[in-house]
């Protein structure tokens, strides 16, 4: 479960998030989509403090988080409740596909090596990556890298997955084999997911429920059939058409 | 010419028996550069207040002076006023001067290098719950010493050539016992010859061992 309240960013005078309010339930899929520049992964990286909030509250799990007195401990247990897939995958380049899925597991579960590995096998093999166990990120495609960095996130085994653009790095060719990770993770597990992406056909498919973010506030929030569908929303109808006309995948 | 051939050649049997303690001066002051070096580029980097201005100071002061006047400060200067260093020997004050003056290269190198890792490994560690400890000692200090090692293998040649400062202390090493020798036989050039070699020999395997590392290690940077 994930709370927000009255969230406020700031970048200097730049006002990112302006008092955004949110609840997203447990084991709830939620696609935020909108125009670049309009506080989408701002709001994912808040929810781990990544980004520090100048004013708000955060609840991830249990774990609140007031952004006037926070303190590193209160971060790093707030941290340890969520997972996160990075737009440029930040895969751990001095280790090996398996390690990388293995140092969550290994550095903060404390878990030991041979339990670690066993996991990080059957992550391998569920993202369809066993071959590449032993490479290292610059040996693997920009798609193979995101599937460990799913894999990954899976192995730091929290309640809450973040994906930050998880497809908007690669080459088109590559999107679908993530995009279908992706699919296959919300179909088998039941786990908060908090989606931050561009590809309009995706977010439909998988999301109970689409946000569109733009200029810092939540503008229209609904399922994918009232978004897409009935257009709520005059706003987003264009942004999507814009998409759309662009050659995003609809 | 005026180049004794079998003198040469016969001082490399007088010279090399000091070669150890040559080597033994280059490895323990390189040991000891890099533990203060990264702790010196670690501090700097996460700017700890006090500690961080302390080695700007001292970076700037073993920059900007020469390695031998650092030397006879420590070795002649400082015992005068510091009781406890009278009972250094020559060894480990030049040891400490090669430590201390190739610290204040290493650690802006080292410096230099942890910020060239890229700050979305950072966020993806925090992200797994690690720590900045954590972070730093499994990720970021990796890659910096890939990154940093083309210049660190300079730096090691350079304690290696500083060693040769040590006869100038009293200590008898390669440079030491060509020096004598020369000064007995007046067979200058034969002498020197016969250490620069040494080095030369020396540092080519130094050389070696980076390149075979570099290659090692190419694969993940």
């Amino acid at each position: 479960m994930i709370t927000a309240e009255k969230l406020k960013v700031q970048f200097g005078e730049n006002v990112v998030l302006k008092n955004l309010d949110l609840h997203i339930a447990n084991g709830e899929v939620v696609a935020v989509i909108g125009p670049s520049g309009g506080g989408k992964s701002t709001f994912l990286r808040c929810l781990n403090f990544l980004v520090r909030p100048v004013e708000g509250k955060i609840t991830v799990d249990g774990v609140t988080l007031d952004a006037k007195s926070v303190s590193k401990g209160e971060i790093d247990r707030l941290r340890l409740k969520t997972a996160m897939v990075f737009q440029n995958y930040n895969l751990l380049k001095n280790m090996t596909a398996i390690q990388n899925i293995m140092e969550p597991m290994v550095t903060v579960q404390k878990m030991s090596k041979k339990e670690a590995e066993a996991v990080a096998i059957s992550l391998l093999e569920k993202v369809g990556l066993l071959h590449k166990r032993d490479a290292y990120p610059k040996e693997m495609s920009g798609g193979q890298q995101q599937r460990i960095g799913i894999a990954r996130a899976l192995a730091v085994n929290t309640n809450i997955i973040l994906f930050d653009e998880p497809t908007s790095s690669l080459d088109p060719e590559l999107v679908g084999e993530v995009l279908s990770v992706i699919k296959q993770l919300v179909a088998e597990h039941n786990k908060t997911m908090v989606i931050v992406t561009h590809e309009m056909k995706f977010a439909r498919e998988v999301a109970d429920r689409i946000l569109f973010l733009e200029d810092g506030v939540i503008t229209a929030m609904g399922t994918p059939q009232e978004i897409f569908e009935n257009g709520v929303n005059e706003r987003v109808k264009r942004f999507i058409h814009t998409m759309h006309s662009n050659g995003t995948t609809l | 010419m005026n180049f004794d051939v079998v003198w040469f050649v016969n001082l490399f049997p007088v010279v090399l028996p000091t070669l150890e303690l040559t080597l033994n001066m280059s490895l323990l002051s390189l040991v000891l550069t890099v533990l203060l070096s990264v702790f010196i580029s670690v501090v700097r980097h996460f700017r700890v207040g006090g500690l961080s201005q302390f080695f700007g100071a001292y970076i700037t002061l073993f920059r900007a002076t020469p390695l031998v006047a650092q030397l006879f400060i420590l070795y002649f200067g400082l015992p005068s006023i510091i009781p406890a260093m009278k009972s250094m020997s020559a060894f480990q004050t030049t040891v400490l001067a090669l430590t201390l003056n190739t610290s204040a290269f290493m650690s802006e190198t080292l410096r230099a290098a942890i910020e060239s890792v890229d700050k979305g490994q950072l966020e993806a560690c925090y992200s797994m719950g690690m720590t900045r400890y954590q972070t730093m000692v499994r990720v970021v200090l990796p890659q910096a010493f890939v990154v940093a090692l083309p210049s660190l293998g300079n730096q090691f040649i350079g304690i290696i050539k500083g060693t040769a400062l040590g006869f100038t202390v009293g200590l008898a090493d390669i440079m030491a016992k060509a020096k004598i020798a020369a000064a007995l036989d007046l067979r200058f050039f034969e002498a020197y010859l016969c250490v620069t070699l040494i080095y030369l020999v020396l540092v080519m395997g130094v050389e070696k061992v980076q390149g075979i590392l570099e290659k090692r290690l190419q694969k993940f940077c």
